[in-house]
């Protein structure tokens, strides 16, 4: 009986065929979830890190604009951002593919959430350093990236890691505008074979990929702690 | 110009979906009054099982807060309500979500909690158990509330996520904010429903996301 | 003193308001070179602020401040090449955490005076070596005292090789115990002919190694002269009643 139920299990969430039949599928969404991740990762940090740079300038209209764009960006859900975007433009003669539209909103996302950390560590360096800087005849810039930005990038190593892989899993909200990612791939599969183990499959591909990512980002988080004692 | 308030802006559109939406508001609130509770003493149990002094309990705490962090929500709330029928379990909606969301929201609640004790010295441990209190008493007196008032921001910020996370429940169509949004849009074609959702979660979050920044900067002095 | 010599630091009629508030209300005064003119007040004086305006950390409101014959607070003046002919030691150190004793120093060198890697370091080294570090120059800020640190600071203004250096409570952030390897520097900097500035309430270095000393109060110079009279007999009841409080 309990055999039964057992082998029951086992095909329905670990069945053979079905893993051997949609492997290259779920390994084609793994793929696409790492180029779209990294292309967020790479664009929305950079992106995050010019704007505080830009804000460190004092210029009252333009951080008014930066305040309202990282508020926005961090209050809005990204899904509701996707959607936006994606049922929204094409009525206004913009047509982007679901992959960029899904790549522009997380990266908008990220940067907003960047910006505000880096903005966050940049005001943390003590005046001190400015001003010892400045007294040596370092101009505002050089200041800035000799003296000030080393210095407050490193403390946000650990709070823009974590941040960072939050987002990036969002990569997954691409299955609702059709982005061929896992979780899109294992849905897909899914319903055509009408067994869960796709799922599954797909499950076990975000941890695979994750995991090792909170770890470092954990581990981050103590190294850092400790240097700070 | 013109084109853009039309398709993004159009107040006509607006009223007509205005009750629609309100009442995925009520489910969206309903959502939030579930799981935010459920995460914040899931969380707390989870800090607390890091805490014990066995090492098998302490490992699992962190690997279940760690599993449920790596996994996108999105990707726990399908597998839980699309994958459990295959076992025989047919949850609603509602339960799936729940279900889901309390996972995923008790371990960022977790590691915030955990995060928030290591903060408070052992020092406070100590002067506590000395005027004989017990473990239990001088968690809930002596540390816990100075670990909150310490992670503060960081589980207001967390509460903020977890708002914004009810909007995923529209993909297992339930009829909360965002999927009540979709459906005037797929009926209208037009986005101004969703804008009109957008501007409910900001009228809603936005207050919140100031008040955290100030937070984190006091925090940071 | 030779009359006649133009002096390095001409401050003339400085002014410096906070709000409309005057810390600062019309100061005069010469630095000759080679001279070493000592600062004392009371908290609040506004003798921190008197040396900010001297290299526009503060803007002054009124007033000029003429290093060798420029005026650094007109329009036209490069601020910044100015800056360098002007050094500035912090009661804080304010040491770069994240550079070693030696990058802290050549910092400046290569990217204020473009130096080329090589000589700057070389450059900083020396510089190091006058304040008796050159054997902790790969070490941060973190690993050396605090002692160690303002000598790493003064190594790090004197590098750029200025016209006059400002002294802002040099020893007071200072356990008792590494003062005096600070002030040794600052004697052998006065030796080496190094025209300086310096705030500070450490008497008996100001006995032995200051030309003048001001006393100021309420951002006004009370009075000035040779330290033996200012401290032993003092014309004002202000400064007499301050150096009675710091002699206790
Ligand atoms: N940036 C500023 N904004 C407003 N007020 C200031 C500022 N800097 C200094 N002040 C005020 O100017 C006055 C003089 O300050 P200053 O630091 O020059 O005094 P000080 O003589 O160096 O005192 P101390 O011996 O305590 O260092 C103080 O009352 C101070 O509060
Ligand atoms: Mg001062």
């Amino acid at each position: 009986m309990a055999m039964e139920a057992w082998s029951r299990f086992l095909d329905t969430f670990f069945n053979l065929d079905v893993i051997e039949r949609y492997f290259p599928a779920i390994m084609k969404g793994v793929v696409v979830t790492i180029e779209i991740a990294a292309a967020v990762v790479v664009t929305g940090t950079l992106l995050g890190l010019v704007l505080a740079i830009v804000r460190t300038f004092r210029l009252i209209p333009m951080n008014a604009l930066i305040v309202v764009f990282v508020d926005m960006f961090r209050a809005l859900p990204p899904l509701v951002l996707v959607l936006l975007v994606y049922f929204g433009l094409p009525n206004i003669g913009i047509n982007l593919p679901s992959f960029a539209v899904l790549w522009l909103v997380l990266a908008l996302v990220l940067a907003a959430f960047a910006e505000e950390i880096f903005w966050a560590g940049i005001l943390s360096i003590p005046k001190g350093q400015w001003e010892a800087a400045r007294s040596t005849g370092l101009g505002f810039l050089g200041t800035l990236a000799y003296v000030v930005l080393p210095q407050a990038i490193r403390l946000t190593v650990p709070p823009l890691t974590n941040r960072t892989i939050a987002i990036t899993k969002n990569t997954a909200l691409g299955t609702v505008i059709g982005v061929g990612e896992i979780l899109n791939q294992a849905t897909t599969a899914q319903s055509f074979s009408g067994n869960a183990t796709p799922l599954m499959m797909g499950a076990i591909a975000y941890m695979i990929l994750f995991i090792p990512v909170v770890v470092f980002g954990r581990l981050l988080e103590t190294r850092f702690a400790w240097r700070r004692v | 110009m013109e084109a853009i308030i039309q398709q993004f802006f159009n107040l006509a559109i607006m009223e007509r979906a205005l009750p629609l939406i309100l009442s995925g508001l009520k489910q969206t609130i309903l959502i939030c009054v579930l799981v935010i509770p459920l995460g914040l003493a899931g969380g707390l149990a989870c800090a607390i099982l890091s805490l014990s002094r066995l090492r098998i309990a302490r490992w699992a705490a962190v690997a279940g807060i760690d599993f449920f962090r790596a996994i996108p929500p999105l990707v726990l709330l399908i597998f839980i309500y699309a994958g459990l029928p295959f076992a025989g379990l047919r949850p609603s909606p509602m339960t799936a979500v729940a279900i889901a969301f309390f996972l995923n929201t008790s371990s960022y609640y977790g590691e915030i909690y955990r995060a928030g004790i290591e903060s408070v010295g052992q020092g406070q441990w100590d002067a506590a158990r000395s005027t004989g209190l017990r473990g239990y008493q001088t968690l809930a007196y002596i540390v816990l509330p100075q670990a909150v008032r310490n992670v503060l921001p960081d589980l207001v910020s967390n509460t903020v996520e977890v708002v914004k996370l009810t909007s995923i429940a529209s993909v297992v169509a339930l009829p909360e904010l965002l999927y009540s949004a979709d459906m005037a849009r797929s009926v209208t074609f037009n986005s101004s429903p969703i804008v009109l959702a957008a501007a409910i979660y900001l009228v809603m979050l936005w207050p919140i996301v100031r008040l955290i920044s100030r937070l984190e900067r006091r925090v940071a002095a | 003193m030779t009359t006649g010599t133009p002096p390095i630091l001409e401050i003339r009629g400085l002014r410096k308001k906070f709000h409309d508030v005057e810390i600062l209300r019309g100061i005069d005064l010469l630095v000759l070179p080679q001279e070493l003119v000592f600062v004392i007040g009371p908290s609040g004086a506004g003798k921190s602020t008197l040396l900010r305006c001297c290299n526009r950390l503060e803007e002054p409101s009124a007033g000029s401040v003429q290093v060798g014959g420029v005026d650094i607070t007109a329009r036209s003046t490069d601020i910044n090449a100015m800056r360098r002919q002007i050094g500035m030691v912090f009661q804080s150190f304010n040491l770069y955490p994240h550079m070693t004793a030696l990058r802290n120093v050549t910092l400046a060198l290569v990217k204020v005076l473009r130096k080329p890697r090589a000589e700057a370091e070389r450059l900083g080294m020396a510089a190091l070596d006058r304040v008796g570090l050159a054997n902790k120059a790969r070490s941060y800020p973190g690993e050396l005292s605090g002692g160690q640190q303002q000598r790493v600071a003064i190594a790090r203004a004197l590098a750029l090789e200025p016209k006059v250096m400002l002294f802002d409570e040099p020893t007071s952030a200072l356990d008792p115990e590494l003062v005096g390897s600070v002030l040794n520097v600052m004697r052998e900097l006065k030796r080496g002919g190094m025209t300086m500035l310096v705030v500070s309430h450490e008497m008996r270095f100001a006995r032995d190694a200051a030309d003048r000393v001001i006393f100021m109060d309420h951002g006004l110079i009370v009075e000035e002269g040779p330290p033996q009279r200012i401290f032993s007999t003092p014309s004002e009841a202000r400064t007499r009643a301050f150096i009675a409080e710091l002699g206790r």
